[in-house]
């Protein structure tokens, strides 16, 4: 068992860099540390690709520490993962129609919640108050 | 419920009872989604990624031939008739599990089967067909890895049926199966062929 796992694991090759990345300066450095972390892996894809240690990952490193020499910038960078690998390599997707949902869902949720919230305080203050709206009697 | 200054505790019971039918209704979102979730979890290839590639030019490659690494092969040369392309690479075990099966497919001659050898050195890549069979037409060693990128590949094995006119019509990540080839390649090359 343990060996067929291991079996399926290594065509993800898991190895150490030979030749280690060179940044000219430390802003280089820093711009391509937060661009690789915006990327997702693609093998293994929890990680992002500053973080993997799959072969891929080296190789796509290298390829955006080329494209940064190249002059790109990260949204040329950004598009030409896009093209190669999908939207699935961006960790923030961009906004479009299969993607408004996982932006916005959480704040849909949010105001739900506190529209809830919002009409029980309501309620039960209501009365109290002795101000109670002459519109909710609609509902219940 | 018409009046309601007199009865304020039933307002109340109503907006728990309303309360509970959300949250009723979210958990059973949640199980649904759960459901969902462990009823894909046995799919085959269910965290590969769908290729942007599809529908789309073949990524121009240059790359020398595994077996006379002087010359080079481009991907224009294979114009004008619909191939597979295999990615494939001595260090990937799920390789050796599918070669039987794409060595079996190959031999049919139904398509041209190109092999794309991917991260491998010349040396372990012959020494591996050699032992297990070289069921390809020809291979292209690609051992640095960049062209593998514009093609989208992330590991082995891979495999890409390009049409006649230059265009991804179908890619599958890992292992394929017969049932794969029944299914989705066999389909997918007729559908590229009736269209030429």
């Amino acid at each position: 068992m343990v060996v067929l796992l291991l079996l399926s694991l290594g065509s993800f090759a898991q190895v150490s860099d030979p030749t280690p990345l060179q940044f000219r300066d430390a802003a280089e450095e820093t711009r391509f540390h937060a661009l690789t972390a915006e990327l997702r892996c693609v093998m293994c894809q929890n990680q992002s690709l500053a973080d993997s240690n799959a072969q891929i990952a080296h190789d796509l490193r290298r390829e955006v520490l080329d494209l940064m020499n190249q002059g790109k910038s990260d949204a040329e960078i950004k598009q030409f993962l896009v093209e190669r690998y999908g939207e699935f390599v961006l960790y923030k997707p961009e906004v479009a129609g299969n993607t408004w949902l996982l932006w916005f869902g959480p704040a849909l949720l949010l105001l739900a919640g506190a529209a809830i919230v919002f009409r029980i305080v309501r309620r039960r203050s209501g009365p109290a108050a002795g101000a109670v709206a002459h519109d909710d009697n609609q509902e219940w | 419920m018409n009046q309601p200054a007199k009865k304020p505790e039933s307002r109340t019971t109503g907006a728990f009872v309303f309360a509970g039918v959300i949250i009723a209704l979210f958990f059973l979102g949640l199980m649904g989604l759960l459901y969902y979730g462990v009823k894909q979890s046995d799919r085959a290839g269910r965290d590969a990624l769908p290729s942007p590639l599809i529908g789309k030019p073949a990524p121009a490659f240059d790359l020398p031939l595994l077996h006379e690494p002087g010359k080079r092969f481009t991907l224009a040369e294979l114009r004008g008739q619909p191939f597979v392309m295999n990615v494939w690479g001595s260090w990937c075990p799920e390789c050796r599990v599918e070669h039987p099966v794409i060595s079996k497919f190959a031999l049919t001659k139904r398509v041209r089967f190109i092999g794309y050898n991917l991260k491998d050195t010349r040396e372990d890549a012959l020494r591996w067909l050699e032992q297990f069979g070289n069921p390809y037409l020809m291979v292209v060693a690609d051992e640095p890895g960049r062209t593998a990128i514009d093609w989208g590949i992330y590991g082995a094995p891979e495999t890409f049926l390009v049409d006649a006119k230059g265009i991804v019509r179908w890619k599958h990540v890992g292992a394929i199966t017969d049932q794969i080839i029944a299914e989705q390649l066999i389909p997918a090359l007729e559908k590229a062929e009736a269209e030429k």
